[in-house]
């Protein structure tokens, strides 16, 4: 029998430079394993990235398959994250007073330069109301609200809620009249609250004597709008419920509800 | 071409709207074999494809259409009905093979597999596509910025934001407080009741019509035809004073719809028997008192009697927190019945206490 000889061959210069970048001090202090190309290292990258931690290691095939999920609730994820991003630029540009808020968003408008920030944050949103319903849709259909899910479901209606206050506070910002109008419309129904809408009923048994103590300056449409009408007042609430104070609410839903995914067995499938 | 429109202008009207609306879901459930067909679902989005591919030529259904807010109603639509169908296809498809003897689809696929590369690939592909098409959007469509903020000058007609419109559309059938504030609360209660009261431990985790029917029907019949069509409705087909506009009608300002409506009390004191309303309104008002109380009262314990096989597998409590859910949720179509045939305005009117149902 002839003797075969095997011969390395030389390695390519690409794949030199690729093996000295690997191997030097900053790439290991970034990524503490080699690629995820074996079954050791597609463990190590989901337990060691704090982003890809949110998934397991492992999950059932039907669970990644579009036919089951339609993706939803991910694309839900990623708008907040959109719209988070955006927002932020466009809060870099707008002052919510009656002075500027409507020529700063026409300045937007006219002087940025193939801005399209706005668009991508307003369609953005429409396009998140959208998927969490039908994320919400999703769930329902499969039965995922079922035992042990329970609680989930009913975080997610929060935050199904959230989504459309969120998108309803922005609805205003603008100032124009699209915006006040909408605003207004929405915003009338809290003065028919019963016993704390000043048209509500019941809220004439609230008095003391003569005195009633439910009336337009003080009752659930005031408190929304910080004012008897949509003006100065309610467009600086709404910028401050925008921006901070339903992002973080729904922020820490969020997190209960993606741990509470894993922690009630990972996505739903049959028992 | 003229006539097509005139029809569809006709089928457009709220009541038949509604009711065409509450049938096709009755046919879905009922013809749910036919209906899973692809050649039907993809029919439905091709057709839906055409009437709007043409219907944009129409001058007037283009002015509703591409006005910028709206346009993700449209994408909502298209994405609704696709849903719809593909959620009871993948059912029905489930109920054969349990029917056959074999699991679900999804139990067949529980083997495990790796998270990288098969889901992360997949997000992020779904990530790259979500981006693109938003760009395009953006690019393709300004915001809409209208003239700035006049509380002196109200445009006609005001709209709540799109999401809202279900809503707004309830004001034409009920009071502020009731279409404002307590229904819509009562819609959040009522959803997040569901996993309490729907103690049915079958299809858990897989997509199935026939181990859910009841479920399944009520919840679509809120979805698809109290949220979804209402919204289209609001949107699409209410113009000037929030009248009815069929979809290639001209929004006409002046357009005159007759008031005609009644009240309870004005129908039995007045026409039934022949006397002036009385001063009191408690006694004005007291046969739509007696109603509501007996609608709110006395139906459920009825139900429970004709329904005895749910009343023992759910519980005391659990029927009855369902059956006030069910009756609060269908006081919207019998309110829209009433009115549509009786001309009903009110059951209950007292304006004294702001308080009309």
């Amino acid at each position: 029998m002839a003797q075969t000889e095997t011969v390395q061959p030389k390695e390519a210069l690409l794949v030199r430079c690729w093996n000295w970048l690997t191997e030097t001090q900053i790439w290991t202090s970034v990524f503490r394993h080699a690629a995820p190309i074996n079954d050791r290292n597609r463990v190590l990258v989901m337990l060691s990235n704090v982003f890809l931690h949110l998934h397991p290691v492992r999950l059932k095939k039907h669970g990644v398959r579009l036919r089951y999920t339609w993706c939803m609730g991910g694309l839900s994820f990623f708008l907040f994250l959109v719209l988070t991003f955006t927002g932020l630029l466009l809060m870099f540009y707008y002052r919510p007073t009656l002075e500027y808020a409507y020529s700063d968003i026409v300045g937007l408008r006219e002087h940025v330069p193939l801005g399209i920030m706005r668009e991508m944050h307003r369609w953005g949103a429409h396009a998140m109301v959208i998927t969490v319903w039908l994320h919400m849709f999703r769930v329902f259909m499969t039965g995922s609200y079922k035992p042990p899910r329970e609680f989930n479901w009913n975080i997610g209606v929060i935050m199904l809620v959230l989504t459309l206050l969120l998108s309803f506070t922005g609805y205003l910002l603008p100032w124009d009249q699209l915006a006040i109008w909408a605003i207004t419309v929405g915003s009338n129904m809290a003065r028919a609250t019963p016993f704390l809408g000043h048209e509500g009923p019941g809220a004439a048994l609230l008095a003391l004597g003569d005195v009633q103590l439910i009336h337009a300056a003080d009752d659930a449409r005031f408190a929304l709008l910080g004012g008897t009408f949509v003006g100065e007042g309610a467009l600086l609430r709404f910028y401050v419920l925008h921006c901070v104070g339903l992002p973080l609410v729904i922020g820490f839903l969020m997190a209960v509800h993606f741990w509470r995914v894993r922690k009630d067995g990972g996505i739903s499938g049959p028992l | 071409m003229d006539l097509i429109k005139a029809f569809i202008n006709l089928f457009a009207d709220p009541r038949l709207f509604f009711v065409m609306s509450v049938v096709a879901l009755a046919v879905i459930v009922w013809k749910r074999e036919l209906f899973s067909k692809d050649a039907v679902g993809y029919g439905m989005l091709g057709f839906l494809a055409v009437f709007f591919g043409f219907g944009l030529f129409d001058e007037n259904f283009r002015l509703i259409v591409v006005k910028p807010d709206n346009v993700p109603i449209v994408a909502l639509i298209f994405l609704v009905v696709f849903f719809t169908w593909y959620s009871i296809r993948e059912g029905v498809l489930n109920d054969r093979r349990i029917a056959a003897g074999d699991d679900p689809i999804e139990k067949q696929e529980s083997d495990r597999v790796w998270v990288w590369p098969d889901l992360v690939y997949t997000e992020l592909i779904a990530l790259i596509l979500c981006t693109a098409i938003l760009i395009v959007w953006s690019v393709g469509l300004e915001a809409p910025l209208e003239q700035p903020a006049n509380p002196a000058n109200t445009p006609n007609p005001s709209k709540a934001p799109w999401y809202f419109l279900g809503l707004q559309e309830m004001l034409v059938y009920f009071d502020p407080w009731l279409a404002g504030v307590v229904l819509p609360s009562l819609i959040i209660v009522g959803l997040m009741a569901i996993p309490y009261v729907d103690t049915n431990p079958k299809g858990n985790g897989y997509y199935t019509f026939r181990e859910r029917k009841v479920e399944i029907t009520i919840f679509l019949f809120g979805f698809l035809v109290l949220w979804s069509s209402l919204i289209v409705l609001g949107t699409f087909l209410r113009g000037p004073n929030w009248n009815f506009f069929g979809p290639f009608e001209y929004w006409d300002i002046h357009k005159l719809e007759p008031l005609t409506n009644v009240q309870l009390s004005d129908f039995i004191w007045v026409r039934m028997l022949g006397q002036p309303l009385p001063e009191h309104w408690f006694i004005r008002e007291v046969f739509g008192i007696i109603l509501t109380l007996a609608y709110v009262a006395v139906l459920p314990p009825l139900l429970a009697r004709m329904f005895r096989r749910y009343y023992e597998k759910l519980g005391a409590t659990r029927f009855y927190v369902t059956a006030m859910l069910f009756l609060m949720m269908l006081s919207l179509p019998v309110k829209m019945l009433t009115r549509w045939i009786f001309n009903l305005k009110y059951v209950v009117s007292i304006p004294e206490f702001f308080f009309n149902i």
